[in-house]
């Protein structure tokens, strides 16, 4: 079992804030962002650009009809971390796997 | 930047702080550092903290290194604001900006120590697949990287893979050659925070 550090506490408090902080998207359509998933056109059109194919995002994509600009910033933003955040977990598990296994005494 | 809230949202005490900034430095402040602002206590202070910490907290990569992995992961998600801005820091951190080129251009041919080339070849895999295994995890301990460093690496990736979705979403202005230089001088000296 790793431990944790402080560089993961830090990622922590980010995605703490953002998610579950004060914000002007509702708390829901932040975690929707932050998870990729469940979203409607066109926010969801939105988040895949931002996870999929960021350069191509354009202004006339951040013009997202019924959201502010100040929801469409916490939105993208979310997705980012949240993106960021998959990986960060996938590389953490398979580090974890790795080193378990070969830890003495491990029955493979 | 593409929201009119990144480009004129800001407190008239920020607006000040941005028009000394180009005043004294004679460049602009790079957007990476504009977006920090903005209601700088949903984003910008807690992002800060954590990109400050991957990238000069304690860690047995040298800043150079990890420099270059933020220089690594831009180039993968193409981002040709944070390429420039963090090759000119990690190209000033090594004093060798031909070693940083050759390692962006062909990883796998530059002269780099298998260490680094390990790591920096498990995280291209991570930002391509979305994914690695137990098996490219033993790849790079086998390598010689001990499982603290792949966590600071997997930091700075998660660091970097954020930002350069931002830069590229909201649209940061690219900096001149003088610019990024700048740039990196600060960040060397300063760090995140």
């Amino acid at each position: 079992m790793l431990e944790d550090d402080t560089k993961r506490a830090a990622h922590r408090a980010l995605v703490d804030r953002i998610l579950t902080g004060d914000g002007r998207a509702a708390a829901e359509q932040r975690a929707r962002a932050f998870n990729d998933e469940s979203l409607v056109p066109p926010v969801s059109t939105l988040i895949s650009k931002i996870t999929r194919t960021p350069v191509r995002v354009s202004e006339a994509d951040l013009a997202v009809t019924g959201c502010t600009e100040d929801e469409v910033f916490e939105l993208v933003i979310c997705a980012a971390v949240g993106h960021s955040t998959r990986l960060y977990e996938a590389g953490l598990a398979a580090l974890a796997e790795a080193v378990s296994e070969e830890a003495p005494g491990h029955a493979s | 930047m593409h929201l009119d809230i990144l480009n004129h949202g800001y407190r008239p005490g920020t607006k000040l702080m941005f028009a000394l900034v180009r005043l004294f430095s004679g460049q602009p402040l790079p957007d990476a550092a504009k977006l920090t602002f903005y209601r700088s206590d949903f984003y910008g202070n807690p992002a800060k903290e954590f990109t400050h910490e991957a990238l000069r907290g304690p860690s047995d990569w040298s800043v150079g290194d990890r420099e270059l992995m933020a220089a690594y992961v831009s180039k993968l998600n193409q981002s040709a604001f944070c390429v420039g801005a963090h090759t000119a820091t990690a190209s000033l951190a090594y004093q060798d900006g031909e070693r940083v080129a050759a390692i962006l251009d062909d990883l796998e041919s530059a002269a780099i120590d298998e260490p680094l080339r390990a790591t920096l070849r498990m995280l291209g895999k991570l930002i391509r697949n979305g994914r690695v295994d137990a098996d490219d995890l033993r790849e790079v301990l086998a390598a010689g990287v001990s499982p603290q460093q792949v966590k600071d690496a997997l930091a700075v990736c998660a660091a970097f893979n954020t930002t350069s979705r931002l830069a590229d979403a909201f649209g940061f202005e690219l900096l001149t050659p003088k610019g990024y230089e700048a740039g990196a001088k600060y960040l060397l000296k300063r760090g995140y925070r």
